[in-house]
């Protein structure tokens, strides 16, 4: 029985966990490339999710077009408009100038998604009609299994795009070191765009993932930054490997912490303590360790700069 | 001549307050509670169009501002000690307790009455005498809810709730009320608000092997934990209050929220005539269907009217004094949906129901009458 749960809290830790990983590849992405740490990239991913739903209502069509509808409106505003008129005129000042405003940006979509389409929670339509699937005793809906090959679809799509295309490896270059990629011939400006572009379609794609399970919501983007924010840095800002596995990390610990702490027998005694109030602390301590002792993450390559 | 011009303004400013009677309205417009928040705003502002369309209280039209408390408590109290500045002859809100908790001081330093569609029990029971409910409280609601319960043939129970002001006080009134009814609490699990997944609860729920789930989390929560409850096969009955057997909920829950039971203070599926007329109403204005909170919002207008009138003014000490041990009933002001005793602390007895969910429907099982135990009915 214990191992029975133990393997299905892994699955539905996994199943969330893709889910965190898929926003957390951006923010490492967008960071790797322009030095941008995006704090609307949850707001992103929330008002992804209306633009799916109002497309659907407007035209009257399925989820999957209004997807790809919506990916390629997302493209524009979240990846073109914020880079030319958000990102290229402060980077230049620096990053806390460009975090400070990612915030307000966040708080402004936020409220106008709030006006737009109100405050109450809407449901979403899953990929697939969840149907109970039973494995010798494990129980597994078929919307978290869309959900996992889906995100590990995409994710390994991005890695074979980025290790083996021409602009994929000219997008690498970029990220690590920008100076010698234009020395090399690459369109530095170019690459960046792309990046943002990429980083569009991750959030559209973690609204389409994400929204059926979490609801769609103006407040939600908040949680999602604040995940996303977290397994970067677990996993490591400046490798996309590292973003992967800290959205894993936070999904499946976070379970484990929840169902563990339930119940803590005391050894040598009859009393069990209910720490379940503490769960959430878990991955936090994680995420404090990890600054403490790995700052650039636990699959983060080590940045050193001399003077 | 400068007496004479005193005079016309201080005149001219009296004839103006007479127009009309300010209410500020804190409600979590934005922020996680947002979904209660309006619905709150919104059966208040019905309210106070049918009260103006009606010829206003005592001849003065009501005006409502709404403060957007963010769903976050310092924010809920530095809006209302603003609000408070423009001397309103009431605060109508807010809703979530962990805001109400610190914010209802500053109308009790202006002496203001403020009616609140919190429930936390620990709200009136801090000797503050301009707070009011608008719906019983969780020492009024949860005892009818296990009670329930225990009729049912419940023996032994896992808690599910969120951990904050409501959470907490839910967790501490049915744990009391389980003991006192010899139902075995075996398991309370402690979850957070916009938590993702609930398979760790449902899997400990079942390990435990309780006769039922009482489940005291948020709306949205709500519907993701019946959503986990129904992937993982659970068949043990679930059984809750006001917010796990709320519209939104349902909504959102879909198939999921089917044979979920509990008690409720206020349904729009009532089955009395005035409370369907509000939902008409409320529907025809704003598009939706209102839950409990756009209820008390609208009841607590009726009521604040019914006061000033029988106070025969707008003075709020005398409002809030008359208040106490006061009974309204339809006949007074129909406004009020139902009848409703306010007791000594602000605490509300009125009738409520029973609610069981089938077919994705709030069905109404029963009517649990007015207990008649206030000091409105001595």
């Amino acid at each position: 029985m214990q191992l029975q749960f133990f393997v299905q809290l892994l699955v539905s830790g996994i199943a969330t966990g893709a889910i965190y990983a898929l926003m957390a590849v951006g923010f490492a992405l967008l960071w790797q490339t322009s030095g941008t740490i995006n704090f609307a990239q949850g707001e992103f991913i929330m008002v992804s999710s209306f633009i799916i739903l109002w497309l659907m209502g407007l035209l009257h069509i399925g989820l999957v077009p209004a997807f790809f509808l919506a990916m390629f409106i997302s493209m524009f505003i979240f990846g073109f408009l914020f880079k030319r008129i958000l990102v290229d005129p402060l980077l230049k000042y620096g990053d806390v100038p460009l975090i400070i405003a990612t915030i307000g940006l966040g708080m402004i979509i936020r409220e106008l998604t709030r006006i737009f389409w109100g405050a109450n929670a809407l449901p979403f339509p899953s990929l697939v009609k969840n149907k109970i699937l039973i494995f010798g005793g494990l129980r597994v809906g078929t919307a978290d299994l869309v959900t996992i090959a889906v995100a590990i679809v995409i994710i390994a799509a991005l890695q074979l795009f980025l290790n083996k295309t021409f602009v994929g490896r000219s997008m690498e270059a970029t990220a690590q070191n920008q100076d010698v990629a234009r020395i090399l011939g690459i369109n530095v400006d170019r690459m960046i765009l792309y990046t943002f572009l990429i980083n569009a379609f991750l959030v559209t794609s973690a609204a389409l993932l994400v929204t059926p399970k979490l609801l769609a919501k103006f407040s939600s983007g908040e949680t999602f930054g604040l995940i996303a924010f977290m397994a970067a840095i677990i996993g490591g800002f400046n490798q996309v490997r590292g973003a992967l596995i800290g959205g894993f990390l936070i999904g499946i610990i976070d379970n484990l912490a929840k169902f563990y702490l339930a119940r803590v027998h005391l050894p040598f005694t009859d009393i069990t303590l209910n720490l379940s109030p503490y769960a959430l602390a878990i991955p936090l301590l994680l995420l404090i360790g990890v600054i403490l002792f790995k700052p650039e993450g636990i699959f983060g390559r080590k940045e050193e700069r001399s003077i | 001549m400068k007496r004479l011009l005193i005079s016309i303004v201080l005149l001219f400013s009296l004839s103006q307050a007479q127009d009309s009677v300010l209410f500020i309205v804190p409600a979590e417009i934005s922020g996680g509670g947002a979904t209660v928040g309006n619905n709150w705003a919104d059966g208040v502002k019905l309210a106070a169009e049918h009260i103006n369309a009606a010829g206003g209280i005592l001849g003065a039209q009501v005006v409502t501002e709404v403060l957007d408390t963010q769903t976050d408590p310092p924010t809920s109290k530095a809006v209302i000690a603003k609000g408070l500045e423009k001397n309103p002859f009431a605060v109508i809100g807010p809703v979530y307790s962990g805001s109400t908790i610190v914010n209802m001081v500053e109308a009790e330093r202006a002496k203001t009455p403020q009616w609140v569609g919190s429930e936390a029990a620990s709200i009136t029971q801090q000797g503050n005498q301009f707070i009011f409910r608008t719906s019983s409280g969780q020492n009024g609601s949860i005892p009818k809810v296990t009670k329930f319960m225990k009729d049912e043939g419940i023996n032994s129970v896992v808690i599910i709730y969120v951990n904050n002001e409501f959470g907490q006080g839910g967790r501490a009134a049915a744990v009391e009320n389980f003991g006192n009814l010899g139902i075995d609490v075996k398991l309370e699990l402690s979850t957070e608000q916009q938590q993702a997944d609930f398979t760790p609860e449902v899997l400990q729920a079942i390990m435990v092997g309780a006769d039922a789930i009482f489940a005291y989390v948020n709306e949205e929560e709500s519907a993701r934990l019946l959503i986990a409850l129904q992937q993982q096969g659970v068949t043990i009955p679930v059984f809750g209050e006001a917010v796990l057997l709320s519209q939104v909920v349902l909504d959102l829950a879909g198939d999921a929220a089917n044979g979920v039971a509990g008690h409720v203070n206020l349904t729009a599926e009532a089955p009395v005539p005035a409370v369907q007329e509000f939902r008409a109403a409320f529907e025809a204005k704003y598009g939706y269907t209102p839950d409990h909170n756009a209820m008390k919002g609208y009841i607590a207008m009726f009521v604040a009217k019914e006061m000033a009138e029988r106070v025969g003014s707008f003075d709020k000490l005398a409002v809030a004094e008359q208040l106490h041990c006061s009974l309204i009933t339809t006949e007074d002001e129909p406004g009020v949906l139902m009848d409703i005793a306010y007791d000594e602390n602000g605490d509300i007895d009125r009738d409520t129901f029973l609610i069981s969910i089938q077919d994705g429907k709030q069905v109404v099982t029963g009517v649990l009458p007015r207990l008649k135990n206030t000091c409105a009915d001595q």
